[in-house]
């Protein structure tokens, strides 16, 4: 459950903009989700909901998306989806980067050059994309 | 619009951490780590409830010095840190194990927030952060992210050593963040170099610990490391 934790990271985000930018109320939420850390979209827009109500967010839709996992090889350039590496990774690893993605690095190497030197290009963790509120 | 709402929610999981203590330096192998990991041990020793992270992603060490073996996080909602000796324990050996981890700057990064995002650390008197050494990734984002942490700085009397630990020390100034001060380690001579020297950056020179032969041999035996001579100085530095 430590969706919960990120979750709950979105909602302050938002209250914190709502803040800053003087708005009444927020209507809408955008959030990309990306494949590499495995959200639990499930359990994630449970406890979205929940912290929604406990901070009395009610007039925000939250809308979730999926984003795929891109890496890319400095060494040679090589560009794959995580999805691709996701097969050749045992439970305990593919949980490992469930944690910390950036442990990637340990467990997969560049499918061309084997290199683990590779950057993440997009599709890592949570982020919010759009905020949409009214004054 | 690209928000990173990791950022936002550090705050709240440092909320009933009392004192942030990041125990950092110049250079590498002058005892930060060993500061770091007995340093914890006497504060628990002495009832103070106490964390301690490792931000040392690639050469993590606490575990090793302090023969932590078989412990994992529990998770709910986030993170909670397995407690021994009393406590409360976080590193990257957990997701990583012994495997070498080539992380760039960016990574490094990230794997920070995500680390200050998602542990629940709960309330603690004191949150002793073991850091890589310099002022890379990891010393400007606990500068960025934690507003509450304050650095101990740890040298030899080396010359090499001082002159990055001046560099940190007027970084740290110009950014105006809290020094606790210096302790001066491996010390090998009686000479006040270090403690007059620390009076040109008007920081406190907190004391002194002896090179200790025995430290070593006592390298991942917590019983043994708090008779060492390395501990007693700390201890008398830290008041206990
Ligand atoms: N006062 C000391 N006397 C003897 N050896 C020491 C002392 N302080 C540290 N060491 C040893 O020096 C090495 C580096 O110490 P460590 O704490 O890992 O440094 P750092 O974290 O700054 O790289 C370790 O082997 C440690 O046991
Ligand atoms: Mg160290
Ligand atoms: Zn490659």
């Amino acid at each position: 459950m430590h969706e919960w934790a990120l979750a709950q990271a979105v909602v302050y985000t938002a209250i914190e903009y709502q803040r800053k930018e003087k708005l009444r109320e927020i209507v809408e939420l955008e959030i990309k989700i990306g494949e590499l850390q495995q959200i639990d979209r499930e359990i994630f827009e449970f406890a979205l909901k929940e912290i929604v109500q406990l901070k009395k967010m009610t007039g925000m839709r939250v809308r979730v998306e999926k984003e795929e996992a891109i890496l890319k090889c400095r060494v040679c350039g090589y560009q794959w989806s995580f999805a691709d590496s996701m097969k050749r990774l045992s439970g305990e690893q593919a949980e490992f980067i469930h944690f910390l993605p950036e442990v990637i690095h340990i467990h997969s190497r560049c499918p061309q050059c084997k290199s683990p030197d590779f950057e993440i290009v997009k599709g890592r963790g949570v982020k919010i994309t759009a905020i949409k509120g009214i004054k | 619009m690209n928000i990173d709402p990791r950022l936002n929610i550090i705050k709240e999981r440092l909320r009933d951490v009392r004192r942030v203590v990041a125990i950092s330096g110049g250079k590498g192998g002058i005892g930060k780590s060993s500061v770091a990991s007995i340093g914890a041990l006497i504060l628990s020793k002495s009832g103070y409830r106490v964390g301690l992270l490792d931000l040392d992603f690639w050469g993590p060490s606490l575990d090793t010095i302090l023969g932590i073996e078989n412990i994992f996080p529990r998770e709910e909602k986030g993170i909670i840190p397995p407690e021994i000796f009393a406590i409360k324990f976080i590193s990257i050996i957990y997701y990583a194990g012994e495997r070498p981890l080539p992380l760039r700057g960016a990574d490094i990064s990230n794997a920070i927030v995500e680390l200050l995002a998602i542990t629940q650390w709960g309330s603690l008197d004191f949150l002793i952060i073991d850091m890589p050494p310099g002022m890379g990734d990891a010393t400007l984002d606990i500068i960025r992210l934690v507003k509450k942490v304050e650095f101990l700085i740890v040298t030899t009397q080396s010359k090499v050593v001082l002159e990055t630990v001046e560099k940190m020390l007027r970084m740290l100034k110009d950014l105006k963040v809290p020094i606790l001060g210096i302790i001066e380690n491996m010390k090998i001579t009686n000479s006040p170099f270090v403690k007059d020297w620390a009076k040109k950056f008007d920081v406190s020179f907190l004391g002194e610990i002896n090179f200790d032969k025995n430290l070593e041999t006592s390298i991942g035996n917590v019983d043994k490391l708090l008779e060492t001579n390395f501990a007693h100085s700390l201890k008398k530095i830290m008041r206990f």
